[in-house]
């Protein structure tokens, strides 16, 4: 328990925030009938989980997660959204046993029994660190320790935006035979 | 007056990311549109990468892994994100609709 109103307590308020914040754009993410307020929800949910980032002593991972998350594959969504053109979920009038009760009693198992198994579990706390996590180690570990992964991810990442432009224009020119 | 430093305990971060697990699931679970789902897809991403910063925070011995990890998380759904988005295009192209039920030619 710290004082309410010193640094720290101050800190945990902006941190109880930026946990509703993130909360309330999950919630705002699978319950909004329109799929754009969905999108809308889902940027505010990145953005408390960057406010946790941030917490967590990780103000590059923070900045990461802003950057692709909310820049990038939130207006990427928008973009389908606008391609799309779906319609309200709300006047849907096919409805499986799936949507219903079960698939909320199947969200509150999960959160309760993995809640549990880390409420029980007792987590041993390291003897020490080798170093200290800053964003000048986290470089040098990419550039020795990974690097084989970070080359795969950018073919992963070239091969995820070659495939995404064959896939889309393969479309393209159907429709465009067609008309 | 006093208030409890939540933002120092493991337990919290592993709590918020159950949460954003199971809201994720229920909206896969639930929703009725390809992009709904992927939407509820991030979230579940959203959640495993917390649990990693988390445990990298408070257990790990050397802090890069679970950030360089996340940073990976991240990298990986990208790809994921542009791939599904164009298959959606793709199949909004055939269908004219890109609800789960329509999408159903295959079935038996």
């Amino acid at each position: 328990m710290v004082p309410l109103f010193s640094a720290e307590g101050l800190s945990s308020l902006v941190f109880i925030f930026i946990v509703m914040t993130t909360v309330l754009g999950a919630v705002i993410a699978t319950h909004s009938e329109r799929l754009i307020r969905a999108v809308t929800g889902l940027a505010i949910c990145f953005i408390g989980v960057a406010g946790l980032y941030y917490y967590l002593n990780s103000p590059f991972v923070a900045l990461m997660e802003m950057l692709i998350y909310v820049g990038a594959v939130c207006v990427t969504i928008v973009f389908a959204v606008m391609l799309a053109d779906p319609k309200p979920e709300g006047d849907t009038t096919k409805q499986s046993i799936f949507t219903g009760p079960l698939s909320f009693a199947l969200g509150i198992l999960l959160f309760w029994g993995l809640s549990a198994l880390a409420g029980k579990t007792t987590w041993v706390a390291p003897v020490g660190r080798v170093n200290d996590g800053s964003l000048e180690e986290v470089g040098r570990a990419l550039l020795t320790n990974y690097s084989m992964a970070f080359e795969l991810i950018s073919v992963v990442l070239l091969v995820a935006i070659i495939g995404a432009l064959v896939l889309a224009r393969e479309g393209r020119t159907r429709t465009g035979g067609e008309s | 007056m006093s208030i409890p430093a939540f933002g120092d305990s493991l337990i919290t971060y592993l709590i918020i990311a159950a949460l954003l697990f199971g809201i994720g699931f229920y909206g896969l679970v639930h929703r009725r549109t390809l992009i709904g789902m992927l939407i509820a897809g991030e979230l579940i991403l959203a959640g495993a990468s917390i649990n990693f910063m988390a445990f990298n925070r408070f257990l790990a011995p050397d802090p890069t892994v679970g950030q360089i990890f996340t940073l990976f998380i991240m990298g990986i759904a990208a790809a994921e994100a542009a791939i599904a988005l164009s298959i959606i295009i793709a199949v909004y192209r055939n269908y004219r609709s890109i609800d789960v039920d329509d999408v159903a030619e295959l079935k038996g």
